[in-house]
């Protein structure tokens, strides 16, 4: 299966973003091995340099580090991937209130409106953390 | 590092000028594509690389060299149309390829054939036309070479063979090697590619990166080649 990209951004910043998710999310584990370039762009339907421009970000947002013996591996450090986390989630609420600017609603309903759903979900007895 | 540099290199048909005093220099681990409307001198370009043609005026290089046996041997060539002879057996094909080429890797080009399930002993003819273009395609990416000259790899096949081929070509080629590919199906190659040429009416007429194409249109390379050559 190729990977869908959206054609008004560049490549390779649409691979970062997936693979920050990827990690947010634990697929790809703290400390855990990543896949070689070359394996994850076949997966992915893309160029191998555009695949290493997107690792190269990531190494330098320390999102990844390269040992010599065992390969590319995400990092273990709990700060930075707290922070991944948080930015992640930051751009989803950014983009939310972009969306619900453009129909008018104000800061007030919007608040409202999260913790009404918030509140819902909890009643099914959905986790809220 | 430049592999194939075409330097004020024209090419008339009779009356019909087909490359226009056009220059390119292409460089080592690419994957480059040669992207143009029908007649815009993609074929010939790839022609003259392989010296199947002769240039009117101007030169084209291959690792500093005009096209010439040298040359032959670090290109592996897929031309646009099916060129093995139809009576040979999948099993003869592999053996013709390494009478004529000393960079061909056999065991590869079989690991890779196997994927097709082709009978034994069944002749080229036999085939669907997309086994054929998978079984020539194997045959070239199956070469080490320097420079991989690929016209039209992915016309008329379906989109499932589409990405075999695809997947085929980034799997395989020799990571200091340049691939060109010549389609206008920019859709579908796209996501494979370093950059884009484009070429209208036998001329270089933009050569970036897709990222970068991307970054300062907005647009998908296939979005923006579509305004380029509006008609």
């Amino acid at each position: 299966m190729r990977w869908e990209f959206e054609s008004s951004r560049p490549i390779y910043l649409q691979i970062v973003t997936f693979l920050k998710e990827s990690i947010a999310s634990g697929v790809y584990p703290p400390g855990s091995r990543m896949p070689t370039v070359r394996d994850l762009a076949l997966e992915a339907g893309v160029n191998p340099n555009t695949m290493q421009r997107a690792f190269a970000e990531m190494e330098r947002d320390g999102l990844l580090h390269t040992e010599r013996t065992t390969g590319r591996n995400v990092t273990e450090d709990t700060a930075v991937l707290e922070d991944l986390r948080r930015s992640l989630a930051q751009e989803s609420v950014d983009e939310m209130l972009r969306r619900l600017g453009k129909l008018g609603m104000s800061s007030g309903e919007i608040v409202k409106m999260v913790a009404a759903r918030a509140e819902e979900d909890a009643g099914r007895g959905e986790k809220i953390e | 590092m430049s592999i194939l540099e075409c330097k004020d290199l024209t090419k008339r048909y009779g009356s019909v000028t087909a490359l226009d005093q056009m220059n390119l220099t292409l460089e080592s681990g690419k994957i480059v594509g040669l992207l143009g409307p029908n007649g815009s001198g993609k074929t010939t370009l790839i022609k003259i690389a392989n010296r199947l043609l002769q240039p009117t005026s101007g030169e084209l290089l291959i690792a500093g060299s005009r096209p010439n046996e040298a040359t032959k041997a670090i290109v592996s060539y897929l031309p646009d149309r099916s060129y093995l002879p139809e009576w040979m057996k999948v099993t003869e094909l592999l053996e013709f390829y390494q009478d004529f080429y000393s960079d061909f890797d056999c065991a590869k080009a079989q690991e890779l054939l196997k994927t097709l399930q082709i009978p034994d002993g069944m002749a080229m003819k036999k085939l669907s036309k997309g086994t054929k273009d998978k079984v020539q395609l194997i045959l070239t990416m199956s070469r080490r070479a320097k420079v991989y000259l690929l016209d039209e790899p992915i016309a008329g096949v379906d989109p499932a063979a589409r990405d075999y081929i695809l997947r085929t070509i980034v799997s395989n080629y020799s990571e200091d090697a340049l691939v060109l590919i010549s389609t206008h199906l920019i859709a579908d190659v796209e996501s494979v590619l370093d950059e884009a040429v484009f070429l209208r009416q036998g001329k270089v007429i933009l050569h970036k990166p897709i990222d970068t194409i991307r970054e300062e249109t907005g647009k998908s390379v296939d979005a923006y080649f579509r305004e380029v050559f509006a008609c």
